[in-house]
């Protein structure tokens, strides 16, 4: 193994939000939280799409049917777009961008979305045309719509940004790499600002893919719950802003660490030590102890494997006193946006001083599994939070750790801990 | 911005005609070179167990040879912690292809094994099991400029983490309905491994700035890879692959959007250049 990473020059997050199955932005997200409210619902989305039911619940939301994108926009027209679009007008964020463009340049300003399936839906659909009639949709023939970058090109068009843009899909880790990205982008002085993002939007690709696998459970999942059997899938969208320098209130990205499983491409490491290298690559970054870190937001899918194996791995590495949830319950699995949409529940934890806990089911009493150290909480807790990670361990090993921070003297008196 | 530099140490390479890089670095060479047309139609991965070689779809097969050929060129190199990059316009069009249709059909007929494939980053995730790697990997896409926004994510990686990074960029032929919005015509895969510069004295340096004006897609002398630079996202790395064919300073543009450029200069080695240097602080 390489020396462990120097410390990382901490990084503004000046804006962030998340649109997903609890509803538009920041502010549904903590209502949700307070609420104890998950956003699963039994699954009416395969039917309606392919004609084929699954039984199976999903986070989806509500009210894209109704969404309609500027008249410019109208050929790229689609699920994930109208998805992306939806989550780009909350929290002012379109305006926090153009201001950046606006400080930095356009072409100082990088855009890097993770996806794992972008405008597949919209393939999908030309496909069951073509099935059903012979001939595929005149608008098939836009080629800007059915490719993997789609999502993002259509981002950058729309915020106006004229820097590096590129489309990250390493499954479920996707939207957490791209702040690893965004890190180096800045560091080695290419752009000052980076849009970072993850859309996905339901497709029956995915759908019916877990449920090939296994891997879908026919009820609301159930993170690190004795009874788990399954993910529920869900789709959202998220963005931050990432910036060289900010005020002395904004939150910060400190630190990242990346690794591959190199074990199976969709089974974890049984030792989860691909996850223990992104744990430690992102505290070294950080410049930070695992004592100092007061929450963690679990990767936890419920799958019976991951959440064991994650649970071991937090309990072998962190004191009692930590922590740490996961999200799956209230979202659902959103894929390639999981990483943003749990990077902006880390940090809406960081800004209210309130640790979550974990819905396990729609309204169930949770009943820890055996591997589930004292870290793993299903209660909410009222605490002051300084560091938070913010975990994603995907499909193919990939393995990414975010580490964030409230503020630079968090940061400070973290590292003095 | 200040100009990254970074070491080339590796190459690998598949396009049709040329097995390895010794095969096509003497065809970009020679301006009548065509490619004979009953070769192989795709390589066989030999970092995979033989039984595996002819189940993984042709971008993983692809992906693995040319990342092989690229890190034995380098000579003895620790692999358990390389961070390594994949880039691909579209990923495997024939798995893509066969998840639209099946769907279209009889979505519960859906592989387990072909769904696995179809992520985009099962190259990344064959890649890190096959050689075995712990390293960071990551799955990438640009549309036409996947091979340029690679190759910009593998070198601000190497100078911000003084670390050696492999650049792997590959293509699938079009398939079905795809192959209406796709042009993508031929297997490609093209690896480079690329270092801090300065840590390989014999390795040619590769320089990259961004420029803010705009480009057209670079060319080769050669008409049948130019055609292919064309029609391929991934083959446009046949024009930086022509430079470092040459050997001696040159330069090659590569389109980032509509207004900027990714503009690449490909020098003989260089003395150690300390500014090179981490630049995480």
């Amino acid at each position: 193994m390489p020396a462990a990473p120097l410390a990382m020059h901490p990084l503004a997050i000046t804006a962030f939000t998340a649109t997903t199955a609890v509803g538009r932005g920041v502010a549904s997200l903590a209502a949700a939280r307070d609420e104890r409210r998950s956003g699963l619902v039994p699954n009416d989305y395969t039917e309606a799409a392919t004609g084929v039911a699954l039984s199976t619940w999903i986070g989806r939301v509500a009210g894209l049917e109704d969404v309609r994108l500027p008249d410019e926009w109208q050929a790229l027209d689609c699920r994930n777009h109208r998805l992306a679009w939806l989550a780009l007008q909350q929290d002012g964020f379109v305006d926090a961008v153009r201001a950046a463009i606006a400080r930095h340049g356009a072409s100082r300003v990088a855009v890097l979305v993770g996806t794992s399936t972008s405008t597949i839906e919209a393939s999908e659909a030309a496909y069951r045309h073509f099935a059903q009639t012979g001939q595929a949709p005149s608008a098939f023939d836009d080629p800007a719509l059915h490719h993997l970058h789609a999502t993002t090109a259509f981002v950058r068009d729309l915020l106006g940004a004229h820097g590096p843009c590129a489309t990250v899909s390493t499954a479920c880790s996707s939207s957490a790499k791209v702040f690893a990205q965004a890190a180096r982008l800045i560091a080695t002085g290419v752009v000052d600002a980076t849009v970072v993002g993850g859309v996905d939007s339901l497709a029956a690709g995915p759908l019916f893919g877990f449920h090939a696998l296994g891997l879908v459970s026919s009820q609301p999942c159930r993170p690190f719950d004795a009874r788990r059997d399954g993910i529920s899938l869900g789709e959202g969208a998220g963005f931050a802003l990432v910036e060289r320098s900010g005020a002395a209130t904004d939150p910060l990205l400190v630190g990242y660490g990346e690794s591959s499983d190199a074990h199976h491409m969709s089974s974890p490491h049984p030792d989860g030590l691909g996850a223990r290298l992104a744990i430690e690559a992102a505290l070294a970054r950080a410049g930070v102890g695992h004592a100092a870190v007061d929450y963690i937001n679990l990767h936890g899918t419920a799958t019976p494997k991951n959440d064991a194996v994650e649970a071991a791995v937090v309990a072998a590495l962190f004191p009692p006193t930590l922590r740490a949830s996961s999200t799956k319950g209230t979202t659902g699995h959103t894929l390639g946006a999981a990483g943003i949409v749990e990077a902006v529940v880390t940090l809406i934890a960081l800004r209210d001083g309130i640790a979550p806990g974990m819905r396990v089911g729609v309204s169930t009493d949770p009943l820890p599994d055996d591997a589930c150290g004292p870290q793993i909480r299903f209660d909410d807790a009222a605490h002051p939070l300084g560091i938070a990670l913010s975990q994603a361990f995907a499909f193919g090993g990939s393995n990414c750790v975010l580490a964030f921070s409230r503020d630079i003297d968090a940061l400070r008196a973290a590292r003095s801990r | 911005m200040k100009p990254l530099r970074v070491a080339v140490r590796g190459i690998g390479a598949w396009a049709p005609g040329c097995a390895a890089w010794p095969a096509l670095r003497d065809a970009l060479r020679d301006p009548g070179f065509a490619a004979a047309v009953d070769g192989p139609r795709r390589p066989s991965p030999a970092l995979l167990p033989p039984a595996e070689r002819r189940r993984v779809p042709d971008g993983v097969a692809v992906a693995l040879e040319v990342g092989r050929e690229a890190i034995a060129m380098a000579g003895p190199l620790a692999t358990g912690s390389l961070a390594s990059v994949f880039a691909s316009a579209h990923g495997d069009l024939a798995i893509v292809d066969y998840l639209c249709a099946t769907l279209a059909g009889d979505p519960t007929l859906l592989s387990p094994t072909r769904f696995h494939h179809s992520v985009h980053n099962a190259a990344s995730g064959y890649w890190g099991i096959a050689t075995p790697s712990m390293g960071p990997s990551t799955a990438l896409a640009a549309g036409d400029a996947s091979f340029a926004l690679g190759l910009l994510d593998a070198v601000t990686m190497v100078v911000a983490e003084s670390r050696p990074v492999l650049l792997v960029v590959f293509d699938t032929p079009a398939v079905g309905l795809l192959a209406r919005v796709a042009p993508n015509t031929a297997l490609f895969g093209a690896a480079l491994l690329l270092a801090p510069a300065g840590t390989a004295d014999d390795a040619p340096v590769l320089t990259l700035s961004i420029a803010p004006r705009p480009s057209t897609i670079p060319s080769t002398a050669n008409a049948a890879f130019h055609a292919l630079c064309g029609s391929s996202p991934a083959a446009r790395a046949l024009a930086l692959l022509e430079r470092l064919a040459q050997a001696d300073d040159t330069t090659v543009d590569y389109p980032m959007d509509d207004t900027s450029t990714i503009a690449l200069h490909v020098g003989p080695a260089a003395p150690p250049d300390a500014t090179a240097a981490a630049v995480i602080e």
